[in-house]
């Protein structure tokens, strides 16, 4: 017979711990963060536990987050590098229920963004935590599918057939076509994913001032780049890495620099592009700039 | 006769054991550089389970094999860490399946299959690779315009050319192949046999062959080494082996190929 609590208890104890994870998981998963920090770049492997929400939808980042977060943090959730979007408003109602932190759509203010696909186009600041939601935290895994292989490879720093990948699409495309999870070299050791990020952003990952945290939560693995540390996106010598151009501008705030999605406006051809980053571009916008299609009935959704 | 130079590999008393049933048992031989050696036998023999001792593939019960490898000098490959190893089986060595499938990977296209040692030895370079694909893919006498196409899309004869190119692309000092023209018809097979040797004997390489076919023993093999339930029955020059077989079950083996 389980004891039956009280009506009073009900109603005032939280009906979940703090974040939701209880306390002994949370030290598991900090212990893991703090090898993976300590390992730049190296898979620590950890007891991924089942979350309220399918995987694939950002369990590795969640409890990566729940695990660091405290009652003085400011939570930012980006998905598509838009706040706005379900998942992140989701997981940014999650979070202010579970842990009740304050949250934030600027970036600035923000001490904990948790994304998937994007860093935001602001500089981060020292004691600013980035927290990825990691699909596939295995780079070679499309290339070597057995695990065991692939653990021997990072061991002994065997990544040539990293660059298979990179030959079959220079061969193919005559040049290097892959645009998001693009390899890269952490601290001159560890081969790492940076999850699906456009490769736009690798040059983000170098030198950082903040720490960036990778959880995969289907995988049961979570990995960091430290604060300044060196990271380096695999090329070829003949064919060196570079990030996406675009000849457009944002449409709404005329940035030039930003990472821009392309959006269909009618079947008559007619598209505009515009800053995947929306509090950048709001940002931007609140400051006067003003782009060639300023006046677009999008301009007042993503404001 | 004239002081040889030493051995590249020197087996000593290899011998592996599955529990109960045995695998290979004690088995010694040289191998000099640029000599071939084949492996023959019946189904079951241990040729393979020889072979892959050997090339390091599977840790042996008992016994030594002492490779002269460059990096290292002379060398227990069994001793060596798993890291040396890895590299000495990257550098040094090269290993043609009997199934091309088992040797080339099924996902990337032939080119960045035959390039891929040179990857895994530091190759950065991309027109420089490609130009080692190309030459190899055409000394192994496949259609270049080809080079980008997947395995798959490859006949087997032509999937196992290019899998001798990325085992030799490299210039390794010794190839394991285990019955490198087994799946194939005969007139491909012949074709092949004819190109594995001549590659052989250009790039001054050392060989081991598995096969059971004792048309290939006769065709690559300087030296052979026959084998029954694990034992090794005999040994000698291939034409003294084939044509004054010593050994019952040599015998046998020799008398059973058929004559058209």
């Amino acid at each position: 017979m389980s004891v039956q609590p009280t009506a009073q208890a009900e109603l005032t104890a939280p009906l979940y711990n703090f974040a939701y994870l209880d306390e002994q998981t949370k030290r598991m998963i900090r212990r893991t963060i703090l090898k993976a920090i300590a390992i730049p770049g190296y898979q620590v492997p950890f007891g991924s536990r089942e979350m309220p929400v399918p995987y694939g939808w950002g369990t590795g980042g969640i409890q990566v987050t729940a695990s660091i977060i405290g009652r003085s943090d400011v939570f930012k959730c980006i998905d598509q590098g838009a706040d706005d979007t379900t998942n992140a408003v989701s997981i940014r109602r999650f979070f202010a229920k579970i842990a009740e932190v304050a949250v934030t759509e600027s970036t600035a203010e923000a001490t904990i963004i948790q994304t998937r696909h994007r860093i935001p186009e602001k500089d981060l600041q020292e004691g600013q935590v980035m927290v990825f939601q990691v699909p596939q935290p295995e780079p070679l895994r499309g290339l070597e599918p057995r695990e065991t292989e692939t653990r021997a490879m990072h061991a002994y720093e065997e990544y040539g057939l990293q660059y298979v990948s990179l030959y079959e699409s220079v061969s193919a495309y005559r040049r290097i076509a892959a645009t998001a999870s693009y390899p890269v070299i952490v601290d001159e050791r560890y081969l790492m994913s940076p999850s699906p990020i456009p490769k736009f952003d690798n040059p983000k990952l170098h030198m950082s001032p903040a720490l960036m945290l990778f959880g995969a939560g289907r995988e049961k693995r979570i990995y960091a780049v430290p604060p300044y540390t060196r990271v380096r996106s695999l090329d070829f010598e003949d064919y060196p890495f570079e990030t996406q151009r675009w000849d457009d501008v944002c449409a709404l705030c005329g940035a030039e620099e930003s990472y821009l999605d392309e959006v269909v406006l009618d079947d008559q051809g007619n598209r505009m592009f515009v800053c995947s980053d929306s509090n950048h571009c709001g940002e931007r916008r609140a400051e006067g700039h003003v782009g060639p299609m300023a006046d677009h009935a999008l301009a007042g959704a993503t404001s | 006769m004239t002081t040889q130079a030493p051995p590249l590999l020197r087996v000593n008393r290899v011998s592996k054991w599955f529990g109960e049933i045995v695998g290979c048992r004690n088995v010694s031989f040289d191998l000099h550089p640029g000599e071939i050696l084949g492996v023959v036998g019946e189904s079951g023999s241990g040729k393979t389970t020889l072979l892959r001792c050997l090339s390091g593939k599977l840790e042996p019960t008992s016994g030594g094999a002492e490779f002269l490898s460059k990096r290292h000098g002379p060398v227990d490959i069994f001793q060596l860490g798993e890291q040396d190893r890895r590299r000495l089986q990257r550098e040094e060595w090269g290993f043609v399946h009997q199934n091309p499938r088992d040797g080339l990977r099924m996902r990337v296209s032939g080119g960045a299959n035959v390039a891929e040692p040179l990857m895994s030895l530091g190759g950065r370079h991309y027109g420089q690779m490609r130009r080692a694909t190309t030459d190899w893919l055409e000394r192994v006498e496949l259609d270049i315009s080809r080079v980008d196409h997947k395995p798959r899309n490859f006949s087997g004869g032509m999937q196992q050319r290019i899998q001798i190119a990325r085992n030799l692309i490299h210039q390794p000092r010794l190839v394991f192949m285990d019955e490198p023209t087994g799946g194939l018809d005969v007139s491909v097979q012949a074709r092949l046999l004819d190109l594995l040797r001549e590659l052989v004997r250009d790039l001054q390489l050392s060989a081991i062959i598995v096969t059971h076919d004792m048309g290939v023993a006769r065709l690559m093999a300087d030296r052979l080494l026959v084998m029954k339930n694990g034992d090794v029955v005999e040994t000698g020059l291939t034409d003294q082996v084939l044509d004054d077989a010593q050994h019952p079950y040599t015998q046998l083996l020799v008398s059973s190929v058929l004559q058209l």
